[in-house]
């Protein structure tokens, strides 16, 4: 067990320097003018000179890379023309835009972020699940047929485009709803919630539509197996069967596809808070894709990208805790 | 839907399935009402998009060309008329604020739409095949570096890698080559991890055992005793990312960074409609319900060819199962 | 004595899935603490017609006709819950394969306690001291312990007595047990056949026992019923049916059982082996480790032995005794960790797969899965075609006569080149597996298990072509199989394995008639007896060997 977990993170982390090397070249090596990029399309020559100068662009490559994983590592020091700023581990840098630090910039959107994602999960996993049960326990009649249409539609629907007629109906047509925002939980939890409400709708709609399928399908799967027989050979009632039997075989699934879901969403809910102005990492990401202000990008890609090694690692992990039968190796 | 999702569903299908001929899978996937409907609809919608310019010429308009007369500047540039000024001239109305044919503008934005994801999912399908063999017959030194590669790969959230790259990419490249290119150059994990498995499986089986005591190479066995029980969860993967590789599409010319105006693309009319839909729904309400009829059809569709390729869902179907007559009893 | 209705009484069942009609019109009855035993080969609607004295085709699509009533229920017409009431508590059933026939995500001990909680009104904890209690009875050791290990902790014999232990636990009056043995190793199939007589006369509830095998039959039930094509062929005393048959049928399937005890018949003198001739095959301290680091096991651990040409060597053993894993070395389809091959007098053990091409057609393989073996998606012709084209035979029309003729050779219509493996039967795709071995024009065929998943009267037929393929092409025989007297019956020398090594070699007259390894003893003691009255010397024998 202690191997398995040691083995998988120790993986993990191999992935994850390969992962800054890639990100490295792509973005710093390959586009060739950092210094003018970084300095902006009207900056004069000099300007551009001096850039240089302050982000040691003259070093040769490997250096400059080197000081950007020991950056992450145990932190660096960055000159800012009239001085020198420290940044702490894990450093992924300094913005071009705004001279903030890109790790201060990322953990003050983390809570954001975070927020929308756990509401819309606990949303989209009890409506998914639920959704996923009543299928396969309504197996053959009405009821799967109507579930299954709308699982269908959800998959085919955008997020934005639901949120888009959610914010349309209710907010402005029927004027129920105050236009989403993001309110911290700590000011008001109350503004929190109402503010959140409709991200959280749509999010957990359209993500629903995935689960309610994956339940289905496993627990559809299950209830062809032959032990369903031997405890319906012995008496047991389909309420059993479903509850206990059939949706045990729904959870190692689930989980792992939660975990990998949650980690994915934590680097960004891109579209869900463009579309709703809500200010976490996605949104933060996709205004820095349109300023091209590298080290932002840089730092966010990095930081999904550990999300989904980690969500990774706990996916196996904890498929391998709910399915017994998997031997952990 | 999510790429492990995918995998999970596409994968799910035995290696071993009787053989199926191209006449036989299409009788399947006609047994099957709604496929045939959404078959219909897909083929339309294809139609449309390779005949657009016929089509645009046929209603006399063009994509591009401004109408300055037919929209109220006065209030801010609404489509003069009933219904976003829909006429016998402009089938669909126009554009809030500049005018442009609205009929033309989709024409042309399914074009994209359905080309870019076409060539994504071919891209896609081609990496993961080559990559998945070459991990399932390479040595074993081969398969754990493209493992980790795979792992690597996992870890680029589509979304927010197309993202990054949109950002340092010259505009001069053509957008539509480049997000293909994006997504499937990074969406190539699911295929590979699928072929990687079945191919895997297979390679385990009597049949192959038997073909390499008959002397062939290796090869020749991977051609003529693989790929042929490959082609269907490859189908399958392909026939249900499809879709969602239009829902990508859009999510990115939706928030800015996909398709560049002018060229027309239905995400990016989302973004425009944002703004008027209380003065012209009709704006927002065709692109977005355009949107959400291709992907549903080629939803519907996806999940008729699974249906149709696995043979366990075929005898439901109770089509082409014969099978010699000493089945259990 | 009171007049009393039977246990079970069934008229005129019918059973049909779609057009098929798996049961057509059977009728029988079993008194409280009979034994009948329902034997037939696959697709003789046996089991279907066991499903149907629980009601386990409802809901399935299935067609139920005719009148079941099992413990005074009307299983036809009962509703859902005087069925459910029925099932577990008046008669319980015993499936086949006991590792799927128990949920893998609970502990056994918890699954017990479930079933035995819908019939009885007892607290959570009684029930599961009543788990305890019955797996303690099915011969459980440390019951309690046990109890809360997953189905997959438990070894086959293991599940398959846990299995009994949930039948036992509502004392039902009836237990149906479908092919109860039939995964499970001889040895271990000897203990559950003695446990569940043991059980039987005990608690005295009455035993429907279905089964393919006759052998089984015969060491555990009263009365026995012939099923074929879905109908009754023979009934009555089981030392009647098996001593003095009277239906053709009936005859036919006994003449097809193995035997142990018979010979190898050979109609032609067999050929003597000079002491000098050199072996076709010769292995020496063959050895082959699987895993890596500390879970590194040998499969085959240090075994020598050689084939002639002409002649057949049977290798007999149990599941994991590595005799799957020999017969893949022995073509090279696994390569040997340590130890030498010999073929022909040349060392090919260690041969890179370039080098070995030109050696591949000559050693050939049989395999077990007739659907395994032949790739769905290619017509038989073009797999048996396959050695031809790899020898570089490129004219079509001289391939498809080879075919042909090879096709005709193993009993099939060579018309039928182009059809699908689907489309063929067990034992003819078996048949088409021997062609496709037989084109590359071998020296030495391995036969891994060839005849296990098919019916006895195929089986019988399989093993006649082998023999006779044999002494027209005097091609080297190697013969791996489970089952005692199918060995016996092919071979002419044989190695019995275990754990990885072979603990007796010989003739098979002398290993078979004076067997000096214990274990070897053991297993010809577990081999279920066709006579009544030689199974229970056997039972009485085994018991001895296990209190020795």
């Amino acid at each position: 067990m202690t191997g398995f977990l040691l083995r998988r993170l120790g993986g993990a982390a191999l992935v994850l320097l390969a992962l800054t090397a890639l990100l490295y070249a792509i973005f710093y090596v390959a586009p060739g003018d950092v210094a003018q990029i970084a300095c902006g399309p009207r900056c004069s020559p000099a300007q551009v000179a001096q850039v240089t100068e302050q982000l040691r662009l003259d070093d040769p490559v490997y250096v400059q890379y080197a000081h950007f994983l020991q950056g992450i590592v145990a932190g660096r020091d960055f000159s800012t023309g009239t001085g020198t700023e420290h940044c702490a581990m894990p450093c992924l840098g300094v913005s071009y835009q705004s001279d903030q630090q890109v790790t201060q910039l990322i953990l003050a959107k983390l809570p954001v972020t975070g927020s929308l994602v756990i509401g819309a999960f606990a949303g989209w996993l009890l409506l998914g699940v639920g959704t996923g049960v009543l299928s396969a326990w309504r197996r053959g009649r009405l009821t799967e047929r109507v579930l299954t249409w709308l699982t269908l539609a959800g998959s085919a629907t955008p997020v934005f485009v639901i949120g888009l007629l959610l914010i349309i109906v209710f907010c402005s047509t029927l004027q129920w709803l105050p236009a989403p925002s993001y309110v911290p939980f700590t000011e008001n939890p109350e503004q929190w919630a109402w503010g959140l409400l409709l991200p959280w709708t749509s999010l957990a709609l359209i993500e629903s539509a995935k689960y309610a399928r994956l339940t289905r399908s496993a627990m559809l799967e299950t209830l062809a197996e032959d032990h369903v027989r031997t405890f319906r050979a012995y008496g047991v009632g389909e309420r059993a069967i479903i509850g206990r039997h059939a949706l045990r075989g729904a959870v190692a699934p689930v989980i792992a596809l939660s975990a990998l879901d949650f980690g994915s969403m934590f680097g960004g809910a891109v579209l869900t808070e463009s579309l709703f102005g809500i200010p976490g990492i996605g949104r933060e990401l996709v205004h820095a894709v349109k300023v091209v202000d590298l080290p932002v990008v840089v730092g966010m890609v990095l930081v999904t990208g550990f999300f989904v090694v980690l969500a990774n690692a706990v996916a196996d992990l904890l498929y391998a805790l709910a399915d017994r039968r998997v031997v952990l190796s | 839907m999510s790429e492990a999702l995918l995998v999970q569903e596409a994968g799910a299908a035995p290696a071993v399935a009787p053989a199926s001929g191209a006449r036989l899978f299409l009788r399947r996937l006609r047994a099957q009402r709604a496929a045939s409907a959404a078959a219909l609809v897909v083929l339309l919608l294809v139609l449309v998009a390779l005949a657009a310019p016929l089509l645009t010429a046929l209603a006399g308009q063009d994509p591009n060309a401004y109408h300055p007369d037919l929209v109220d500047s006065a209030a801010g540039g609404v489509p003069i008329g009933s219904f976003g000024g829909i006429s016998g001239e402009h089938w669909l109305g126009v554009e809030p604020g500049t005018g442009r044919d609205l009929f033309a503008r989709i024409v042309y934005g399914a074009r994209v739409s359905l080309g870019v994801a076409l060539v994504a999912t071919v891209l896609q399908i081609a990496l993961g095949l080559v990559i998945g063999l070459a991990a399932a017959l390479g040595s074993r030194g081969v398969d754990q570096v493209l493992g980790r590669i795979t792992d690597i790969n996992v870890a680029l959230p589509v979304m927010v890698i197309a993202l990054a790259l949109l950002a340092i990419v010259p505009e001069s490249f053509p957008r539509p080559v480049l997000i293909a290119l994006v997504i499937g150059g990074i969406g190539w994990s699911g295929t590979s991890k699928i072929v990687r498995a079945q191919a895997l499986a297979l390679k385990s089986l009597d049949f192959v055992a038997a073909a390499r005591l008959s002397g062939r190479g290796k090869w020749s066995i991977a051609r003529r005793e693989l790929l042929p029980s490959l082609a269907a969860p490859v189908i399958t993967y392909a026939a249900l990312a499809f879709p969602t590789n239009i829902i990508v599409e859009a999510a990115l010319s939706f928030l800015g960074v996909g398709i560049k105006p002018p060229t027309p693309s239905w995400g990016q009319m989302l973004t425009e409609a944002d703004t008027w839909y209380q003065a012209a729904p009709t704006y927002l309400l065709i692109p977005a319900g355009l949107l959400f009829v291709t992907v549903l059809a080629l939803t519907v569709l996806g999940e008729g060819v699974r249906t149709a390729l696995d043979p366990r869902a075929a005898s439901r179907l109770g089509v082409g199962t014969g099978t010699a007559k000493e089945g259990a009893a | 004595m009171t007049t009393r209705d039977p246990l079970v009484e069934v008229s005129g069942l019918t059973v049909d899935f779609g057009p098929v009609r798996a049961v057509d019109g059977l009728s029988f009855t079993l008194e409280a603490g009979g034994a009948l035993g329902v034997v037939g080969e696959s697709g003789s609607g046996k089991s279907a017609s066991a499903y149907a004295l629980l009601g386990l085709h409802r809901g399935t699509g299935a067609r139920v006709g005719g009148s079941v009533r099992v413990a005074g229920t009307d299983v036809n017409t009962a509703d859902d819950r005087e069925l459910r009431a029925l099932r577990g508590a008046g008669a319980a059933m015993v499936f086949q394969d006991p590792l799927s026939s128990l949920d893998p995500y609970y502990p056994v001990g918890d699954q017990i306690a479930e079933v035995y909680r819908v019939h009885r009104p007892v607290s959570r904890k009684a029930a599961r001291a009543r788990a305890v209690e019955v797996l303690d009875r099915v011969g459980i050791p440390d019951a309690a312990r046990r109890s809360r290990l997953r189905p997959h902790e438990f070894s086959g014999g293991m599940r398959q007595r846990a299995l009994i232990a949930m039948a036992l636990a509502c004392e039902p009056g009836l237990l149906i047990a479908d092919e109860p043995t039939t995964a499970l190793d001889v040895t271990v199939q000897a203990q559950i056949l003695d446990l569940l007589h043991d059980l039987r006369h005990e608690t005295g509830m009455g035993l429907l026992l279905v089964t393919h095998d006759v052998g089984v039959a015969a060491e555990s039930v009263d009365e026995v019923l012939v099923m074929r094509h879905g109908k009754e062929v023979e009934r009555g005393p089981v030392a009647r049916v098996l001593g003095a048959p009277r239906e053709p049928y009936t005859k036919e399937l006994l003449a097809a059982v193995p035997r142990v005890e018979t010979r190898r018949v050979v109609p032609v003198p067999p050929q003597r082996v000079a002491e000098d001739e050199a072996p076709l095959l010769e292995a020496v301290g063959l050895r082959r480790e699987f895993g890596r680091g500390s879970g590194r096991v040998a499969a085959v651990d240090g075994v020598s032995l050689t084939v002639h040409a002409g002649r057949t060597l049977g290798i007999v053993g149990e599941s994991g005794s590595g005799k799957t894993t020999l017969g893949r070395m022995l073509v090279r389809l696994l390569d040997p960790t340590a130890g030498r091959l010999r073929y022909g007098g040349r060392e090919i053990g260690s041969l890179p797969e370039k080098e070995l091409r030109s050696f591949r057609r000559d050693l050939q393989m049989v395999f077990q899965d007739p659907v395994a073996s032949l790739n769905p998606r290619r017509s038989v012709g073009e797999s048996v075609a396959d050695p031809l084209r790899a020898a570089g035979e490129s004219d079509e029309g001289r391939i498809r006569d080879r075919v042909g003729e090879l096709l005709e050779r193993v009993g099939l219509d060579p018309g039928r080149y182009e059809r699908y493996p689907h489309e063929f039967s067990g034992g003819q795709r078996q048949r088409v597996g021997i062609a496709r071995a037989l084109a590359a024009g071998p020296k030495l065929i391995v036969c891994d298990e060839p005849v296990s998943a098919l019916d006895v009267t195929t089986q019988a037929q399989v093993v006649e072509l082998l023999s006779e393929l044999q002494r027209e092409l005097g091609i080297g025989l190697v013969f791996i199989a489970h089952d005692l007297a199918v060995v016996r019956q092919v071979s002419d020398e044989v190695a019995v394995m275990r754990r990885g090594v072979i603990v007796e070699q010989g003739s098979a007259d002398a290993v078979y008639a004076d067997p000096q390894d214990p274990y070897t003893r053991q297993l010809l003691a577990a081999v279920p007896a066709l006579d009544p009255g030689l199974a229970a010397a056997r039972r009485t024998a085994r018991k001895e060997l296990a209190r020795a």
